[in-house]
C-alpha cells in the first residue's frame, strides 16, 4: 500500500457514517433504490419506523426471518402507505412515544397511482409523517409495466415499441403541493448530501412531509448497471429531474443549472428511449425546456413567502 | 347502569369502556352512529382515543392494524360494502395476528343498493381468519365486544374479532342495556401485551415473504390460533358471567333442544322470533328447540355434533346467500355430523334478504316444513312469484 | 410460552452471501485511492467498508459486481475484472 496524496488519518465523510442498511439484501446489481433507502436510513436515523408496501423493497428486504435494515419495518397493502402511515403514529402517539419518526417508502406505482388516495387522505388529514416515493418510472416488482410516473415516449412492457408511452409522466410534487404540505423535496440518488441534508430538515418539520426520489433502475430502464449514478446525475443536469424543494408554498431549486445539459446525453444512455426519433427527442427537450422556465418561474414567484 | 341504548351505541359504549387507543373508521349507513358517537365522546375528553376519520373503509382497517402492530388497542365498525372494500386487510390482519375487534352492522350488498338487514356481508368473510360473533340484543353487543377483546388478545389466539348486530333491528332500536362500571371492566380486561409489537429498540420487519417452504407451517400456525379460540371464547364467557351475572350462552345457546323432534339453527335477531315461536309450538305440542349460532368463526364443531346427536332433523336458516349447494350455515352444519351411519336429517332455508323481515309465520313455516317427511334439501322461504318484470 | 408464531423478521439480510452473483470483482489501487470516499458513498449493496485508517476495503461475501465504484472512482483506482 502506497501513501495516497491526501495523507494518513480517517477519512472526512460528506454524508453521516452509520450504516442502517445492510448488505445482503436482494436489489438487483446498481438498483438505484438501494441507495435511496440507504441515504434516507443515514439522513434519519434509527428512531424511525418505516412502512412498505408491495413495490421491490418488499422483496428486496429478503425472504422470512430476514430484514435488511435496521430499523423496524411494517409490511402493508398496497394502496393504502399513506394510511399504515397515519395508523403508525397514532399507535405510537397512543403509547406515548413520540421521538420516533414514522416514514412511508413505497414505489411510483404504489404513490401515484393505486396509492394516491390513501397518500392524498393522510397529507390533507395532516398526517405528521415523512412519505417518500422512491421513482423507477415503473411498476418494475412485477416486470417493467407503465405506471403514470413513467415518461414520455419509454418503453415498458405495456407500452411496447409501436405504442409507447403517449401520456406525459404524472406531477407527484404539484399534486403534493396543493395539499399545502409544509415540506416537499426532490432527491437524486447521485447527489446523497442534498438529500440527507433534505432529509435532516424534514425531520426536524411537524406535518406531513414528501419526498420524490428519482431511483435509476438497471433492468428496467435498460442500461448496464454501472452506469446507475451517472443516469442519476444526468437526469438532474438535464433539467429533466429538477433538485428542489417546496416549504409552505414557497419553491427554492437546490441545485442550480447554468447551461443544461441536452436531454439526448440521458436518453440515448437506455435502451427504454432507444426507439426514439430525432423529432421525439427534439420534443423531449421542447418539454424539459418549458418545465425549467415553469418552475423557475415558481421559484421567483414564491420567493416573498416566508 | 341501566341505560336505553342503540345497538350501535353500544358499541360505542363499549370501545370506550374497553379503553381502545386508536378508533379508525369510514361512515357507513348503518353503522354511521357508531363512529358519530365515538368522535362525540373523543371530542369531549371521556373518551381518550386517537380518532382518525380516513378516507375509506380499506384504510381505515390498514390503520387499525399499522396501529396494533405497535402494540395499540384498536376499533374500527363497517357494514356491507365497507366491510367488502376491508377484503384484502382482513386477510392482513389475521396474518399478522393483530387482535383488533370490529363492530359490523349487517347490511346486504349492492347490486341493487340496499341498507337493510342481511349476513351476507360478514358471511362472504368467513374465509379471513376472523372470529365471527352474531349477536341478538344490544346488551348483547356491548358484553361481546369487552369478551372479543379478551378473547383475540389471548396469547394462545391472537386473532381479529368481528362483533355483528342486525341493521335497523339493532343499530337503531332502543334497548334497555345494563352498563358496567369502568372499574369492573378493567378489572375483566387487562392493556394490551402485544409480544410482537414493533418497536425500535427492537427493529424487525412485520409481514415479509415467504417461499413455498415455509408458507403451510405459517398458516397452520394461524389456524391453531382459531382452533384454541373456541376454548378461549367458552372460558371467557364464563368468566364474564361469573363477574357481570350475565351469561350469553357460549358459541351455541341452546332453546328447547334436549328432547326436539326438530331444532332451527339460526343466527342474529332472528334467533329471538325463533325462540318465541318454538315457545308457542310447544305449548302446542309440538316439540321443537332453536340452537342460535352465536358463534360461526371459529366453526362450533362439538356444540354442533352434541346438539345434533339429540335430534333427528334439523333446519339451518341461512340469512345470506352465496351461491353454494344451500347456505353457508347448512353446507358447514352439514358437514359437521356427516356421517356414514346416517345422522340427523339436515335442510337448509334461504330467508330475510335484503331487510326482509323474518316473521313468526316464517319460523312456523320452517318447522312445519322439516317436521313433514320429505322436506326438500333446499328452499328460499317467502319468495314472492313475479309475474312482471321492467325492461 | 407464546404459541403465536407471528411474521416477526429479525435476522439481518448479511446472511445472504450475495457475492455469489457476481460475473466481475472490482480490485482497488490503494496506490492510486485518494480516499476520497466516493466509492462507499455509492455502493448500493453496502459492500465497501473504510477501515481504522480510510481505506476502503471491498466486501466480497456481499458485492455484486455491479461496477458503480470503478465509474465514479475519479483516480481511476478501482478495475473491475472477469471472476
Amino acid at each position: 500500500m502506497g501513501r495516497p496524496p491526501g495523507g494518513d488519518g480517517m477519512a472526512r465523510l460528506t454524508i453521516p457514517a452509520e450504516e442502517l442498511m445492510t448488505p445482503g439484501h436482494l436489489g438487483c446489481p446498481g438498483c438505484g433504490a438501494t441507495l435511496a433507502m440507504r441515504y434516507l436510513l443515514k439522513g434519519l436515523g434509527p428512531r424511525t419506523m418505516l412502512t412498505v408496501p408491495a413495490c421491490c423493497w418488499a422483496v428486496m428486504s429478503g425472504p422470512f426471518p430476514q430484514t435488511a435494515v435496521r430499523v423496524p419495518f411494517l409490511d402493508c397493502a398496497f394502496e393504502a402507505t399513506g394510511a399504515s402511515i397515519a395508523g403508525l403514529r397514532a399507535g405510537l402517539d397512543a403509547k406515548g412515544v413520540k421521538d420516533v419518526t414514522v416514514v412511508g417508502f413505497a414505489g411510483d406505482g404504489g404513490t401515484i397511482d393505486i396509492g394516491l388516495q390513501s397518500l392524498s387522505a393522510s397529507l390533507e388529514r395532516g398526517v405528521d409523517a415523512i412519505y417518500v416515493m422512491y421513482d423507477n418510472e415503473a411498476y418494475m416488482n412485477t416486470g417493467v409495466q407503465r405506471s403514470g410516473a413513467t415518461p414520455w415516449g419509454a418503453w415498458t412492457t405495456t407500452t411496447p415499441v409501436g405504442r409507447t408511452k403517449p401520456q406525459e409522466k404524472k406531477d407527484i410534487m404539484a399534486i403534493v403541493a396543493a395539499h399545502n404540505v409544509p415540506y416537499a423535496a426532490t432527491a437524486s440518488i447521485a447527489f446523497p448530501e442534498d438529500f440527507v441534508k433534505k432529509v435532516e430538515k424534514a425531520r426536524a418539520i411537524r406535518g406531513p412531509r414528501f419526498f420524490h426520489v428519482l431511483a435509476p433502475c438497471p433492468p428496467g430502464w435498460k442500461y448496464p448497471p454501472e452506469e446507475t449514478v451517472r443516469l442519476g446525475r444526468l437526469v438532474v443536469d438535464t433539467g429533466i429531474f429538477p433538485l428542489y424543494e417546496i416549504e409552505n408554498g414557497r419553491y427554492r431549486v437546490t441545485r442550480k443549472l447554468g447551461t443544461r445539459k441536452p436531454v439526448s446525453e440521458y436518453l440515448a444512455k437506455q435502451g427504454r428511449f432507444g426507439h426514439l426519433s430525432e423529432y421525439e427527442v427534439a420534443e423531449i427537450q421542447r418539454r424539459v425546456d418549458a418545465r425549467w422556465t415553469k418552475l423557475l418561474t415558481l421559484e421567483k414567484a414564491t420567493e416573498a413567502i416566508e | 347502569m341501566q341505560a336505553m341504548l342503540t345497538g350501535n351505541h353500544a358499541q360505542s359504549l363499549a370501545a370506550k369502556l374497553a379503553r381502545v387507543q386508536v378508533v379508525s373508521a369510514y361512515p357507513i349507513t348503518p353503522q354511521t352512529t357508531i363512529v358519530e358517537r365515538i368522535a362525540e365522546m373523543v371530542a369531549s375528553g371521556e373518551f381518550p382515543a386517537e380518532f382518525l376519520e380516513v378516507e375509506s373503509e380499506h384504510s381505515a382497517l390498514q390503520a387499525c392494524i399499522s396501529a396494533a402492530a405497535v402494540g395499540a388497542r384498536t376499533y374500527t365498525a363497517t357494514s356491507s360494502q365497507g366491510l367488502l372494500l376491508m377484503h384484502e386487510l382482513l386477510h392482513w390482519a389475521s396474518g399478522l395476528r393483530v387482535p383488533i375487534v370490529m363492530g359490523v352492522v349487517n347490511r346486504a350488498v349492492a347490486p341493487p343498493w340496499t341498507i337493510y338487514a342481511d349476513h351476507t356481508d360478514t358471511v362472504a368473510q368467513r374465509d379471513t381468519g376472523w372470529i365471527q360473533y352474531y349477536c341478538e340484543s344490544n346488551q348483547e353487543v356491548l358484553d361481546t365486544v369487552l369478551q372479543a377483546y379478551r378473547v383475540a388478545e389471548d396469547f394462545r389466539v391472537m386473532l381479529p374479532a368481528m362483533v355483528t348486530e342486525d341493521a335497523f333491528f339493532l343499530s337503531h332500536t332502543f334497548e334497555p342495556v345494563d352498563v358496567p362500571p369502568p372499574e369492573a371492566v378493567d378489572a375483566f380486561l387487562p392493556p394490551l401485551e402485544m409480544p410482537y409489537a414493533l418497536s425500535v429498540e427492537r427493529p424487525a420487519r412485520f409481514g415479509s415473504f415467504m417461499p413455498p417452504d415455509q408458507y403451510m407451517e405459517d398458516r397452520r400456525n394461524v389456524s391453531d390460533g382459531m382452533e384454541a379460540a373456541a376454548r378461549v371464547i367458552a372460558d371467557v364467557e364464563r368468566e364474564f358471567a361469573e363477574r357481570f351475572g350475565r351469561d350469553h350462552g357460549g358459541v351455541l345457546p341452546l332453546f328447547g333442544c334436549d328432547d326436539a323432534d326438530a331444532v332451527l339453527v339460526v343466527s342474529g335477531t332472528a334467533a329471538s322470533t325463533a325462540r318465541a315461536v318454538a315457545r308457542e309450538m310447544r305449548d302446542e305440542g309440538l316439540r321443537v328447540g332453536v340452537a342460535k349460532l352465536r358463534v360461526f368463526r371459529p366453526w362450533p364443531v362439538a356444540a354442533i355434533r352434541a346438539m345434533a346427536a339429540k335430534t333427528p332433523r334439523i333446519a339451518v336458516l341461512d340469512r345470506s346467500y352465496t351461491f353454494g349447494f344451500g347456505g353457508a350455515l347448512f353446507q358447514e352444519v352439514r358437514n359437521a355430523i356427516q356421517s356414514p351411519r346416517g345422522g340427523a336429517l339436515v335442510r337448509g332455508y334461504i330467508a330475510g334478504l335484503g331487510g326482509r323481515d323474518i316473521m313468526p309465520a316464517t319460523i312456523q313455516g320452517i318447522f312445519e316444513d322439516i317436521l313433514a317427511k320429505d322436506a326438500p334439501e333446499v328452499s328460499w322461504v317467502g319468495l314472492r312469484e313475479v309475474t312482471e318484470w321492467p325492461g | 410460552m407464546i404459541p403465536v408464531r407471528a411474521l416477526r423478521a429479525d435476522v439481518p439480510s448479511s446472511v445472504e452471501l450475495t457475492g455469489t452473483w457476481r460475473t466481475f470483482r472490482p480490485v482497488i489501487d490503494l496506490a492510486r485511492c485518494t480516499k476520497c470516499n466516493v466509492c462507499w458513498k455509492f455502493c448500493p449493496d453496502v459492500a465497501i467498508v473504510l477501515d481504522g485508517q480510510g481505506w476502503p476495503v471491498i466486501d466480497y461475501d456481499h458485492c455484486k459486481g455491479c461496477g458503480i465504484c470503478e465509474v465514479e472512482c475519479a483516480p481511476l483506482a478501482i478495475r473491475m475484472e472477469k471472476e
